[in-house]
């Protein structure tokens, strides 16, 4: 493993997916993909269910085998700059009830710097209830996990993130289930990354904060729809040609959001 | 107590502990059912050694036994990814198989040998003593307590080294794969040490012991804490209690040691679940009574603060009208009144109820939860 941060190529892209093709059996979950994603952004993947974007940043993140493409970040594969990354995954797929406690899940985000072998001591656990001062947690940390309510899990798994200290994260529904307040603390934390030049790139399912949240969007469903910056493709034919005809309800509420915003 | 049977309580302990420790990550990854499957098809990697070397005592016994253990895994595994059947049912479809198959093989070809299926399933821990470690005249025991000693120590070794990342890939794979410790190498990793160990202790204490220890005592621990390492201690100890008090039970009833000790593990393990502080049942039963009794007293200095000052506060406030607003028996709302009288929230005069100081601030703090209440969020 190197220590890229240096040398990473200033105003250069995050994220560049070309040609990604993933297949469970017979059928294509991602089909031909290409995403382009330039540093310092806020990134949204937005599509119906079943439209891939879990496989997306997993393929990104190396846990699922591409049947074609070609995947860099930072202009590097994966394996190269593994400890730049971040990833949050969804609230949902651990087990809350295991035996642990809030501060020992924070300091899982530095078990990749430490690598194998070492233990966490004195500096991950200061690092750990720093992000946990940051996220509102430190109260907490000694709770047990099964403990939390959904948005403090969320809370949990971004502290995580801030301790990995990497620069592209990417996250799978980290709003998903949240409250309001949850929520705007969330994406003061995300933008905070992006005002130190980090790139975040979300799973995300409301459409209507599309346009508020973030300055990115790919729409995805199966195939790349569009990607670019908010104001260019976040536009109503995108969007049907994305989720089909079932948007009407969505659209208004969005266009009313987005005329604030661009 | 004689030295032999603490030779067989020696060799009991060490053997509960070696499985209770692999056990633990075993119950959280929600795999106990593989630690069945693998205690019985570790008989054939055995057999099949025992061909090629044709000598019973050979460590390249063991070395069979783990790669059929790590097979089995694979196989399962491998049965699970068509998609056609569920993980539990993938396991009860494949050990059978190789464990019929190693039965087969020992009926037709080994039956004038020492590797009878009676022994395996229920091993003979009594006997244990008898097969003596002898270094150049000097007796060092018994030879199942060396080699569950060293594999004991084996296990320590690993789970020590590897904790955090036997908790990281356990708790979040994906995490881990991400950040590059590979859950498919520790995860075989850790079915190498269940079959190791599991060859090692069926042997002495028989597979269904193997399976008793592996699965009981970790799951009795999870319910005692919240905490990984606590929970490997308990473990731990919980398997000691159950392979010492299990030995005495077999002696005074005169009964088989490994099925007491079994026994004592289940019997351990209720208590447990009865009785354990937060998560045992009565610990859940009494804190649901107290909450229901915490929300009723709520309800009603909530009821009273709504009225307070107004002109139905008089009616609103009588005791017997107090049972049709908020729908409670006359003996349960008698109760929470008492309840309330004592925590200090209200006083009667004339049957007739008022909120004291502290009951105001009580209903209030729950009415309005911004002024002061529980609240988690900055």
């Amino acid at each position: 493993m190197t220590e890229p941060r240096q040398d990473a190529d200033p105003g250069g892209l995050a994220i560049d997916v070309e040609d990604l093709t993933v297949a469970y059996g017979e059928a294509p979950v991602l089909w031909d993909v290409d995403l382009q994603v330039p540093q310092g952004v806020l990134c949204a993947i937005v599509g119906p269910n079943g439209a891939g974007k879990s496989t997306l940043i997993k393929s990104i993140l190396g846990l699922v085998t591409p049947a074609a493409g070609r995947i860099l970040i930072e202009g590097r594969p994966y394996d190269d700059v593994r400890l730049m990354v971040g990833y949050v995954p969804q609230r949902g797929s651990v087990d809350w009830d295991f035996p642990t406690t809030v501060l020992d899940v924070v300091m899982m985000g530095r078990y990749g710097t430490l690598g194998w072998f070492r233990r966490p001591g004195r500096n991950e656990r200061r690092l750990s209830m720093q992000a946990l001062e940051q996220v509102g947690m430190d109260h907490l940390s000694s709770r047990h996990i099964s403990e939390l309510s959904g948005g403090q899990q969320q809370r949990v798994f971004i502290a995580r993130a801030l301790v990995q200290d990497a620069q592209v994260y990417l996250m799978d529904e980290p709003l998903q289930g949240v409250d309001a307040q949850t929520e705007k603390a969330i994406i003061e934390l995300l933008r905070d990354f992006r005002a130190k030049g980090k790139t975040v790139i979300c799973v995300h399912h409301d459409l209507q904060t599309v346009p508020e949240y973030f300055e990115w969007v790919m729409l995805l469903n199966v195939k790349r729809i569009a990607s670019g910056p908010v104001g260019e493709v976040f536009t109503d034919e995108n969007l049907r040609l994305t989720y089909g005809g079932g948007l009407a309800a969505a659209a208004p509420g969005r266009r009313d959001t987005a005329e604030g915003i661009i | 107590m004689s030295q032999y049977q603490a030779e067989i309580i020696l060799v009991g302990v060490i053997v509960a502990i070696a499985c209770a420790l692999p056990g633990v990550f075993l119950v959280l990854r929600r795999m106990a059912l593989m630690s069945d499957a693998i205690t019985h098809t570790v008989l054939l990697g055995i057999v099949i050694a025992f061909f090629v070397v044709e000598d019973l005592s050979s460590p390249l016994l063991i070395a069979g036994a783990a790669v059929v253990g790590l097979g089995t895994v694979w196989l399962v595994e491998a049965v699970h990814r068509t998609r056609l059947v569920a993980e539990d049912a993938a396991i009860g479809l494949t050990f059978p198989l190789l464990f019929s198959i190693a039965i087969i093989l020992i009926s037709r070809y080994a039956g004038d040998v020492h590797l009878d299926t009676d022994a395996v399933l229920l091993g003979e821990i009594a006997l244990a003593p008898q097969r003596r470690f002898i270094v150049s005249g000097w007796d060092l025991g018994p030879q199942a307590a060396w080699m569950m000693g060293t594999i004991l120590v084996v296990n320590l070794v690993f789970i020590r080294t590897f904790f955090k990342e036997l908790k990281l890939t356990t708790f979040d794979p994906a995490l881990a794969a991400a950040l590059g410790f590979s859950p498919v190498v520790v995860h075989y990793a850790l079915m190498g040490l269940v079959s190791v160990t599991a060859v090692g202790a069926f042997d002495a204490v028989g597979s269904i012991l193997v399976v008793a220890l592996m699965v009981g005592p970790p799951a009795t621990g999870y319910l005692m804490t919240n905490d990984l390492r606590r929970m490997m201690m308990y473990s731990a100890g919980m398997a000691t209690l159950a392979a010492i008090s299990g030995y005495w039970v077999a002696h005074f009833l005169d009964v088989s040691i490994a099925g007491s000790m079994a026994g004592a593990v289940g019997l351990f393990f209720t208590v447990v679940l009865v009785f354990a502080p937060e998560r045992g049942i009565v610990a859940v039963a009494r804190r649901h009574t107290r909450q229901r009794w915490e929300f009723a007293q709520t309800m009603l200095t909530g009821h009273l603060l709504n009225h307070e000052g107004t002109p139905e506060e008089t009616h609103e406030s009588r005791v017997d009208h107090i049972e049709h607003v908020l729908g409670w028996a006359p003996a349960f709302r008698d109760g929470v009144i008492s309840r309330a009288e004592r925590d200090g929230l209200i006083v009667q005069v004339d049957r007739t109820l008022r909120l004291t100081p502290t009951g105001h601030t009580h209903a209030a703090k729950v009415l309005i939860p911004a002024a002061g209440g529980t609240r988690l969020e900055p």
